[in-house]
């Protein structure tokens, strides 16, 4: 059983990383995941300062709001201040998350809260922490249920928001020009893009996460040149290598997230060989 | 010399832009009457892209402010159609033509709803128009620089607008697609939409347009072609280029003779 959670937690979080990171990948933000799974620190911290629980809800709240002023500040930066958009990113991540630091270190000394127990999640983890409700009725992982619930939240905001998210990655001049607000959606990515990597993160750490955020869809732009299957593959290709990762940790007996990325590796050689041998 | 135009669709009023606090657009102040195919000529860095781009409200100008119909652009976004440069694009963006065509559609049919057989129409008629319509299934990524062009142009027009900015959208075409979109624009002009141009060539700027807007970071001069058309103006646009402007010089004083006659050039 506990293999069946463990997949399918992979899966989640490959499915709906892999849906966001079609957009961020076309909008040239791929470490921009990478950039929110570490800037959101301060955000979790001061969720903790103020609610003192370990809870999700004010967590998510927290890192979602902070993952939001990071989008916003390198937007600010890049755009304003003159500066490249990936010097942006860096140095807007690496300031919030050393805030994040900080607070951790000088205000949280007694608890059990630290930079890696919010940043490095373990997939391995997931089956043992489970939802038992009062009368003893064990409902799985709790980890499942939010992702569950993460994942609705993806699919539906990318059925929803397909057309203006398409239109504002491809031509945001001409979205701006027939009057969509560009801004709006940006955010909305980019909040989604922090609620899933906080989530994600703590059911099975960082690498994974952004291994999902930008493997999956460089996996599918090789493959196919229509955003539709785009986004499909990316999943499928998520899929597999959740499956395949499991089994492959299962045989060598090592470390889940280690071989589901490893995994997500050779699907991308493969592919990698298929567009430079097969398609051109 | 600025002439303004009675009953102008387009009102721009001292609009400047700067960037990084540097003057790109100064105090430009002009009008445009209506059913005109207008030239936006001057030379590089002089701010025409930065022109439209403000009127469009796709840069903040420092001062100033634009009106359409006599009206802010907000009020009459769907009677307005932008067709950018088309670098300022990813075409390796993973969709087909018929897709960006359709793209054009969004200002009247919003985004939640499906495309009616009718937009479809539009959006193929358009390509029809500038010659595409054999490639509505084509990756845009197979599409050489000129196809690009004529697929953005289609977009523009399948907006049904009846006022257009378009920039450089001469840039990289060969002669024979210049021909069909330049008897396209004529079309679009008799059926009275007024369309402004950001163009880089003089010599077939001066057949192409009957309007002229000439800028250096400030403007040099707007009016028919009969009036800014000349030695003095050019020269104050594009300063000391002095073999460009000896080549238009003998363009102007045979005029009336075909501008493109190499002979004439030599």
């Amino acid at each position: 059983m506990s293999a069946f959670w463990i997949i399918l937690t992979g899966s989640l979080v490959a499915a709906s990383c892999g849906l966001l990171g079609c957009f961020l990948i076309l909008r040239r933000m791929a470490m921009i995941g990478d950039a929110i799974s570490h800037a959101v620190l301060p955000g979790i911290v001061i969720a903790y300062i103020f609610t003192h629980s370990l809870d999700s809800l004010p967590m998510i709240l927290g890192a979602t709001s902070v993952g939001l002023l990071a989008t916003f500040l390198i937007e600010l930066v890049h755009q304003k201040g003159k500066v490249q958009a990936d010097a942006a990113i860096g140095l807007i991540f690496t300031f919030l998350f050393s805030c994040g630091v900080i607070l951790i270190s000088s205000w949280t000394k007694h608890i059990d809260l630290d930079a890696d127990c919010v940043l490095h999640g373990e997939i391995a983890m997931v089956p043992f922490e489970l939802w038992i409700t009062e009368s003893g009725l064990n409902l799985g992982p709790i980890a499942v249920w939010k992702l569950s619930i993460l994942f609705l939240i993806v699919v539906g905001l990318i059925y929803v928001g397909y057309r203006p998210l398409r239109l504002t990655t491809f031509d945001p001049q001409y979205a701006a020009a027939i009057g969509v607000s560009t801004g709006f959606w940006h955010y909305l990515l980019m909040g989604a893009v922090s609620m899933t990597t906080v989530l994600s993160f703590e059911s099975v750490g960082a690498i994974l996460v952004v291994a999902f955020l930008v493997a999956p869809p460089a996996i599918a732009y090789l493959l196919t040149e229509r955003l539709d299957h785009m986004l499909l593959i990316s999943l499928l290709a998520g899929l597999i290598s959740a499956v395949g990762g499991y089994a492959l940790a299962a045989a060598l007996e090592g470390a889940i997230a280690g071989a589901m990325t490893a995994v997500l590796g050779i699907e991308f050689i493969f592919a990698y060989c298929y567009y430079v041998y097969l398609r051109k | 010399m600025i002439i303004q135009a009675e009953n102008p669709v387009v009102e721009v009023h001292n609009l400047s832009v700067t960037y990084h606090n540097k003057p790109v657009l100064w105090e430009a102040d002009f009008s445009i009457p209506a059913g005109n195919l207008v030239g936006i000529l001057g030379p590089n860095g002089a701010g025409k892209t930065t022109l439209i781009k403000a009127i469009m409200n796709l840069v903040d100008p420092s001062s100033g402010y634009v009106k359409l119909f006599d009206r802010p652009l907000d009020e009459v976004r769907p009677r307005v159609s932008y067709v950018p440069q088309k670098e300022s694009v990813d075409w390796d963006f993973p969709t087909n033509v018929l897709d960006v065509v359709l793209m054009g559609r969004f200002g009247k049919r919003g985004f939640f709803r499906s495309w009616t057989r009718k937009d479809k129409e539009i959006a193929l008629a358009c390509l029809e128009k500038v010659g595409m319509q054999d490639f509505q299934k084509r990756q845009i990524s197979q599409l050489s620089g000129g196809q690009q062009q004529r697929v953005f142009l289609a977009r523009s027009l399948a907006q049904e607008a009846d006022l257009y900015f378009m920039d450089e959208p001469f840039a990289g075409i060969d002669a024979a697609t210049e021909d069909s979109i330049l008897k396209l624009l004529l079309e679009m002009r008799s059926m009275g939409k007024t369309l402004l141009i950001v163009h880089h060539d003089l010599q077939s700027a001066f057949e192409y347009f009957d309007w002229f807007v000439f800028l250096n970071t400030r403007l040099v001069a707007s009016g028919p072609k009969a009036e800014v058309f000349n030695r003095e103006i050019l020269q104050e646009t594009y300063g000391s280029k002095l073999t460009l402007l000896h080549t238009i010089s003998n363009l102007l004083t045979k005029e009336g003779l075909p501008m493109r006659d190499e002979t004439d050039l030599e």
